[in-house]
């Protein structure tokens, strides 16, 4: 490296030193400091004690952590398809030539700009057993005792799935950008051969949009794993038999309530191996069904 | 070059608004002591009051008070990071884990000093300022529950609204009298009490409540310490936790007789369109509840949301054969305390010390519409206080029968563990026996693992506590 290189270099790294700073301080020294107390029994208050594996085995044998370890999955199995389905299914119907377009969108839009603790706040009310939006409309086709959503712990986890579904927003939004991208050559060729609309939709229209598609499911997976605001606004102690108590909410909880940081801290590292894991696994198993234009 | 220059301002502006922080004296060379308080509206205006006087009241010393919400959380990061406040006022159940994990400074020896002790306090409240042979707190204004009830609505099912229920039988009995329901009889709908249900009606469960008598979850924030009224100890007081307890096990099995009696689904659908216990929202401040327990601040809220509503208050009877010799009631407390790391804990405590002289307590608690925790109070002060149930709320906390949650440092948890039980149990979705069990499971490995802690820092904590030269 000659003079004007290193002189060159060390101006550059001046100019983005706020940024290094920050990464340093803000992100990888906590990430780091989490990583030495997960191994810790730590409180915040008093110095931490080294404790090796013990909050790593806890976690085995607490049976609140794998409570909320199967909500957070169940809730992603269910709500994770369902939503990606559904915001298929608008985007495909937003992106049809139909008059008021653009209002629609901005209406399929809007819920996702709404903070999670208002949409907590509001959902709370929609799914009210006796006076909620939801059970009254279910009530007036007929089902004589709707679900109790806020009070059965089976009916918990589907009620958040809806307020999931109706936060898909931004999903519906990246899915129409891909859909205006299918080559039309491919559709018009596809008619010419006779294709029918669902044979076009199969063969041509998701095959061609399915990077984005699994863009959008790794990210569900991800978010998914990690939900908190709404469910922790519309759930006191994790609701009925803690059937809302998710994985982040505990993790929460077990930090600033209880005062456990480093339980908590463990907690987090597993979240982090899981999702990574989860993620290999979601790529590993579309590798057949996600493919790019270029190859 | 530019860069570098502006680096330099960076870095010189941080380092100026660090000592500006850290400076702690105003303008006028007075000491300025920092108080967090979780209170707000006119709980916080009161206090306010109080500052305001105290301020004037010398020259050396300005109190500024700041509304922290979670208290809790906020203090416990502020003390970590090593910038407390000079003076936070916590819940009394937060002492003993606060003080456990040294983030507080003993009284005692100021409070000698200031020849303030036990002599001075109610004896249930000055116990809740100790933990561990240590005086961490003193009390700004004290609490504890009794049972508000209705009289319009005692009156319209031909109840003396003047006789209250003196039994734990009578309130059971005057509860389902006061239920109103509704259903279709003879293809007519018709609103009767509870009581007059036929057998079949009942079982049928083809009616909606549309008025509560009384409803033992109502108590909110106090749903896991009905134990007491049953004889629950909760803890030992050593190493055992008792969640498990007789006492605790009639309590849950109380609450799920409530529900089957009433009808689960009738309950929940109750209960659906109403909120909080302190809201407009609730059954008893919507006229649609008889009965509750609450504390001395309910008031204030009766006159917020229900100016209307005609209220008396009574003891809430135990169970029979626990305190028949004198009523039952839990007591709880707004505390003061000063955070280890504090800039200036003298001051600190000078501002604490003004807030215990009689008069000045008084002020506090007639602002808040409270008592006091003072053993001596003026007779002008019961004579004209602004809450008529001051009187009785301030005779409750002197029973020998006023109890007070446990002082374990994961009282926290044990009451979250004790409220997802009872939820469990009024749901029917598990057995009193059961859901007992897994709070006792629970709680006491949570346990397990502070006390191994506290094992080995315990000796550490209390020399420290003992080395009064920090001051």
């Amino acid at each position: 490296m000659s003079g004007g290189d290193r002189t060159r270099l060390w101006t550059g790294l001046a100019f983005i030193s706020p940024w290094i700073v920050g990464f340093l301080l803000f992100t990888v020294y906590p990430v780091a400091a989490s990583l030495y107390y997960s191994f810790c029994d730590y409180d915040v208050l008093s110095r931490p004690i080294w404790v090796g594996l013990l909050n790593y085995q806890d976690m085995v044998t607490d049976e609140v952590y794998w409570k909320s370890l199967n909500n957070t999955l169940v809730f992603s199995a269910i709500s994770l398809p369902l939503g990606l389905c559904f915001a298929l299914a608008l985007a495909l119907l937003l992106n049809r030539p139909v008059g008021g377009r653009g209002v629609f969108r901005a209406i399929y839009y809007l819920p996702s700009l709404v903070p999670a603790v208002a949409a907590g706040a509001v959902w709370l009310w929609m799914l009210n057993t006796r006076d909620g939006l939801i059970n009254q409309g279910l009530l007036s086709l007929g089902v004589s005792r709707p679900p109790q959503w806020l009070d059965e712990p089976q009916w918990t986890k589907p009620g958040l799935a809806l307020v999931a579904i109706w936060g898909c927003g931004n999903t519906v939004v990246i899915l129409l950008a891909a859909l205006q991208g299918v080559p039309r050559t491919l559709l018009e060729a596809a008619t010419i051969d006779g294709a029918s609309a669902w044979r076009r939709l199969w063969h041509v229209v998701i095959p061609a949009i399915s990077p984005v598609i699994y863009f959008n499911f790794i990210v569900g997976v991800i978010g998914a794993l990690q939900t908190f605001a709404t469910v922790f606004v519309m759930f006191t102690n994790g609701g009925p038999d803690r059937s809302a108590l998710f994985y982040a909410v505990y993790l929460y909880e077990s930090a600033f309530e209880s005062r456990q940081m480093g339980y908590a801290c463990a907690m987090a590292w597993v979240l982090f191996l899981l999702t990574l894991l989860l993620t290999w696994l979601a790529s590993r198993s579309t590798r057949g069904f996600v493919h790019y234009s270029a190859e | 070059m530019s860069a570098l220059v502006s680096l330099r301002t960076l870095v010189f502006a941080l380092v100026l608004s660090a000592t500006a922080s850290a400076a702690s004296g105003d303008r006028s060379g007075r000491v300025v002591i920092n108080y967090w308080e979780k209170w707000s509206g006119f709980e916080a205006e009161a206090m306010q009051a109080i500052i305001d006087d105290f301020n004037r009241s010398q020259e050396r010393i300005e109190v500024r008070m700041l509304s922290i919400s979670p208290i809790d959380t906020k203090l416990m990061l502020a003390a970590s990071g090593g910038n407390p406040p000079d003076v936070a006022g916590l819940w009394e159940y937060s002492i003993p884990d606060f003080a456990e994990k040294g983030a507080l400074l003993p009284l005692d020896e100021a409070l000698a000093e200031a020849g303030l002790g036990a002599e001075h306090y109610v004896p249930s409240y000055w116990e809740l300022c100790r933990h561990r042979g240590f005086t961490w707190a003193l009390p700004s204004t004290p609490g504890c529950v009794a049972l508000f009830y209705n009289k319009r609505l005692f009156r319209e099912v031909g109840l003396n609204p003047d006789q209250p229920p003196r039994t734990f039988a009578e309130v059971e009995a005057m509860s389902r009298r006061l239920t109103r329901v509704e259903l279709e009889r003879n293809g007519r709908r018709v609103r009767i009490s509870f009581d007059e249900l036929t057998v079949p009606e009942r079982q049928s469960g083809k009616y909606s409540i549309v008025q509560i008598g009384h409803q033992p979850a109502d108590a909110g924030m106090f749903v896991s310490a009905w134990g007491f009224w049953f004889g629950a100890k909760y803890y030992d007081g050593d190493r055992r936790i008792l969640a498990d307890d007789a006492g605790n096990l009639a309590a849950f099995r109380w609450l799920r007789e409530t529900m089957t009696t009433y009808g689960v689904d009738q309950l929940k659908n109750f209960g659906a369109s109403f909120g909080q216990s302190q809201s407009a929202v609730s059954p008893f401040l919507a006229g649609k509840g008889a009965m509750v327990v609450q504390g001395p601040w309910y008031p204030n809220f009766i006159e917020k949301y229900a100016p209307d509503l005609e209220w008396g208050v009574t003891p809430f009877p135990a169970a029979p054969g626990v305190a028949d010799n004198a009523p039952m009631t839990l007591i709880i407390a707004d505390m003061l305390v000063i955070p280890r790391g504090a800039k200036h804990p003298r001051e600190a405590f000078e501002f604490l010390r003004y807030t215990q002289q009689r008069e000045v307590a008084e002020k506090l608690a007639r602002l808040q519409r409270k008592f006091t925790a003072l053993r001596e109070v003026s007779p002008e002060f019961i004579a004209t206080h602004p809450n008529p149930a001051n009187r009785l709320f301030s005779e409750l906390s002197r029973s020998p029968n006023a109890r007070a949650v446990p002082k374990l440092s994961i009282w926290r948890d044990y009451d979250i563990e004790m409220s997802v039980a009872a939820l469990n149990v009024r749901y029917l979705l598990k057995t009193p026996e059961q859901a007992l069990a897994e709070v006792q499971k629970r709680v006491s490995w949570r346990f397990d693992r502070v006390m191994r802690r506290w094992d080995v820092v315990g000796d550490e904590r209390l020399a420290e506590w003992r080395d009064h030269e920090r001051w």
